[in-house]
């Protein structure tokens, strides 16, 4: 027995239908929105901006703060609102994935915030959301050496597939089903998020991050016509 | 010379003659977009023109801002930056009544300064020069820093055209606070909807001209 | 940045001669755009603009134990949240006091005008209800939030259908939506709040509006039968306000109201 179709039809590295959207909140300084599908990502960025409280400073270069989190009714059963560990983790992981990208040298002692909301999820939304706020910081001018890109891998019973839906995320049969959120930069190649969930072998590992990485490159090229988009 | 929208990260150009201007660098043979913006290349100079984004003082820069606070020496100034702005009493022409600061600038009034100088904590205005100072009546609205050049013009030549037609006083502060000032509100509300038409068509060639059909045609 | 005193002094002036700083009259309303089904997850949901300002609200359902003082009722559970996203003055965290008394006056509306039939949404009585999850965010605040967040609610709530409910297993199956709809009734609430300026009221302020105002009025009303009925009234500020300013703007709140009412109707149905 083994996973030989997709369950929504898709081919095993086909992402579902993305959108990008640049600038949908008019007071930020930058904003995006990012879908996979029925996962619906909407980033914000405010600043550089003076830090307060002083003691959070760092004279050498601006901070980056993110802040990710679902709307209650973004999920099946509804999530309560306010931070969670998940949303804490989530947030770090995203912080981490775009720190080496943006150059905030140009601003010490302040802080750039990056909010983002998921508004619609079905599995895949930090990379949703990591993918907006790449486009919302590049749109708020932030000094960035290269845009990141964001997807998750999965291994549903042997198979490795691209941009894992909810359903195949619940995938029980065979070996079930492993998560894998990965982020390539699109110029230098580097990896900026890789976490795993399940349970997988070395050699089909090494093919689900070249999956990643061909993916991230549809998705980036998304996130390049919708700044080019900018009128 | 060309432009072009360019997106972090992206190759511009290629070539060894090539310098790196503001907001590119260069990698091996390349020259890269370090943000977003549009690409101008003017000889061998290649930079990027931002699109969006706050606004990032510069020496000599006019700029408006909101006093915030009062303090022994001078005042402190929102004027929409990552950093405060500080207006120190020694950067304002003599007249002003040094034991009473507010009676010259109170909290929440709003001047017009110039830039003097740039520190990593802040910045420092000062108010000697021509036109400088606090603003009296007319009003404030907000564009995006980087839409200014547009609203200015060739040689203040869309600013001027608004002005005339308008009939209105405009001061128009690099970081994208713009004073306005008319005989009627009606001119003041016209002057505004004129300066919106521009920073609503960032990349129209022969804006002037365009904004020169629309004015005429509003004023009827 | 915060308004300054020569903007406020500005706005002042100008509705002194009954003007507004973006050419509109003291009770002209900005366009509105309502869209609903916008988040597949909810049992309804809607999304407001009102010019710029835009908000998001959504409905999700639960099962639970009857109230001790309504066990033949279901409930319903109202939240705002200003997500720091939507403007530069908001930050992370609770809710803050305006999102809390925003939520509990577009809970009164609803609750007060009867729009929601609790009786219908009791299972067993005394055992198993459904319980209404409204909750409402702030996308982009540019002035009149607390009007917007009403309406997104109305229309979220509108377009709400029940997941289906396995009554023996007494579990929700979340992501199967039936066609039944959410027992409505017609009596739909909708919020106006005027604001006060300097001496003048106006309704859907911009940011600068509202920043300058010292005091508002909400005032949430609904239809019953062939009356306009006033549901719930909150005065917010510090400032007091005169008894034949409150009842003149009580009498401009019903008539404006039985303009709007139709229209926004209308708006929500369209889909």
């Amino acid at each position: 027995m083994s996973y030989t179709k997709r369950l929504d039809g898709r081919k095993f590295d086909e992402l579902r239908e993305m959108k990008a959207i640049v600038g949908i909140v008019p007071n930020a300084d930058g904003s995006a929105l990012f879908a996979f599908g029925d996962t619906i990502a909407i980033a914000a960025v405010y600043g550089p901006k003076q830090l307060h409280p002083q003691h959070l400073q760092d004279p050498r270069r601006g901070i980056l703060r993110c802040n990710y989190d679902m709307l209650s009714f973004s999920v099946p059963e509804r999530k309560k609102p306010g931070p969670t560990r998940r949303s804490h983790e989530i947030s770090k992981v995203t912080q981490w994935a775009l720190s080496e990208i943006v150059n905030l040298e140009e601003f010490p002692n302040t802080v750039v915030d990056v909010h983002i909301s998921i508004l619609q999820a079905n599995a895949s939304t930090r990379c949703a959301g990591i993918n907006a706020a790449a486009l919302a910081l590049a749109h708020a001018g932030i000094p960035m050496k290269e845009i990141v890109s964001s997807v998750s891998i999965g291994k549903i019973d042997d198979r490795i597939v691209v941009d894992v839906n909810k359903e195949e995320e619940e995938y029980e049969e065979g070996a079930g089903s492993t998560d894998i959120p990965m982020a390539f930069l699109a110029r230098s190649k580097k990896i900026a998020l890789f976490q795993l969930d399940g349970g997988i072998e070395l050699e089909q590992l090494k093919d689900a991050i070249e999956a990643a990485e061909q993916a991230c490159k549809k998705v980036y090229k998304i996130q390049q016509e919708a700044l080019k988009d900018i009128r | 010379m060309s432009r072009e929208v360019v997106i972090p990260g992206e190759t511009i150009i290629a070539g060894e003659d090539y310098l790196p201007g503001d907001g590119v660098r260069r990698e091996g043979n390349e020259l890269v977009a370090s943000r977003f913006g549009l690409a101008e290349i003017s000889g061998r100079l290649v930079r990027i023109i931002p699109l969006s984004g706050v606004y990032i003082p510069r020496r000599g820069n006019i700029v408006i801002g909101r006093v915030i606070d009062i303090t022994f020496n001078g005042w402190s100034i929102d004027i929409n930056a990552p950093y405060l702005a500080f207006l120190p009493i020694i950067e304002c022409p003599r007249f002003f009544n040094r034991y009473d600061l507010a009676e010259n600038a109170d909290i929440g009034d709003m001047i017009v300064a110039k830039v003097l100088n740039i520190k990593t904590r802040g910045v420092d205005l000062t108010l000697k020069g021509r036109g400088l100072g606090k603003l009296e009546k007319g009003m404030i609205i907000a564009v995006n820093s980087n839409k200014v050049p547009r609203v200015i013009g060739k040689e203040g030549s869309m600013i001027n055209l608004i002005k005339e037609k308008s009939k209105c006083d405009i001061i128009v502060g690099q970081n994208g606070l713009i004073w306005l000032k008319g005989e009627t509100i009606e001119d003041e509300l016209f002057s505004e909807k004129a300066i919106k038409f521009v920073t609503e068509r960032p990349f129209v060639e022969g804006l002037t001209e365009k904004t020169k059909e629309w004015l005429e045609e509003k004023k009827k | 940045m915060e308004i300054s005193n020569l903007t406020k002094e500005r706005i002042h002036d100008y509705l002194r001669a009954g003007k507004r700083f973006d050419g509109r009259g003291l009770f002209d309303y900005r366009d509105i755009v309502i869209e609903t089904g916008i988040s597949k997850n909810a049992e309804g949901s809607a999304r407001v603009k009102i010019g710029d300002t835009e908000v998001v609200a959504g409905v999700k359902l639960g099962v639970s134990e009857p109230y001790p003082d309504s066990p033949d009722e279901g409930a319903l559970i109202s939240g705002v949240e200003h997500l720091p996203l939507s403007s530069p003055h908001f930050e992370s965290g609770p809710p803050s006091i305006h999102a809390i008394e925003m939520a509990r006056i577009v809970d009164r509306g609803i609750r007060e005008s009867g729009f929601i039939d609790f009786k219908k949404l009791c299972i067993k009585e005394g055992e198993k209800a459904w319980t209404v999850f409204l909750d409402i965010y702030s996308i982009n605040d540019a002035g009149n939030l607390m009007d917007a967040s009403a309406l997104a609610a109305v229309a979220a709530l509108k377009t709400a259908h029940f997941p289906e409910y396995d009554k023996d297993a007494d579990k929700v199956i979340f992501g199967s939506l039936t066609d039944k709809k959410l027992p409505l009734t017609e009596s739909m609430p909708i919020t106006l709040t005027y604001y006060k300026v300097n001496n003048a009221f106006i309704l859907d302020p911009i940011s600068l509006e509202e920043e300058s105002s010292d005091m508002r009025i909400s005032i949430a009303m609904s239809r019953q039968g062939k009356k306009v009925i006033i549901n719930a009234c909150q005065k917010s500020g510090e400032v007091t306000v005169a008894k034949d300013e409150l009842i003149s703007i009580l009498e401009k709140a019903m008539d404006k109201w039985k303009q709007i009412e139709p229209k926004v109707a209308k708006l929500i149905d369209k889909k």
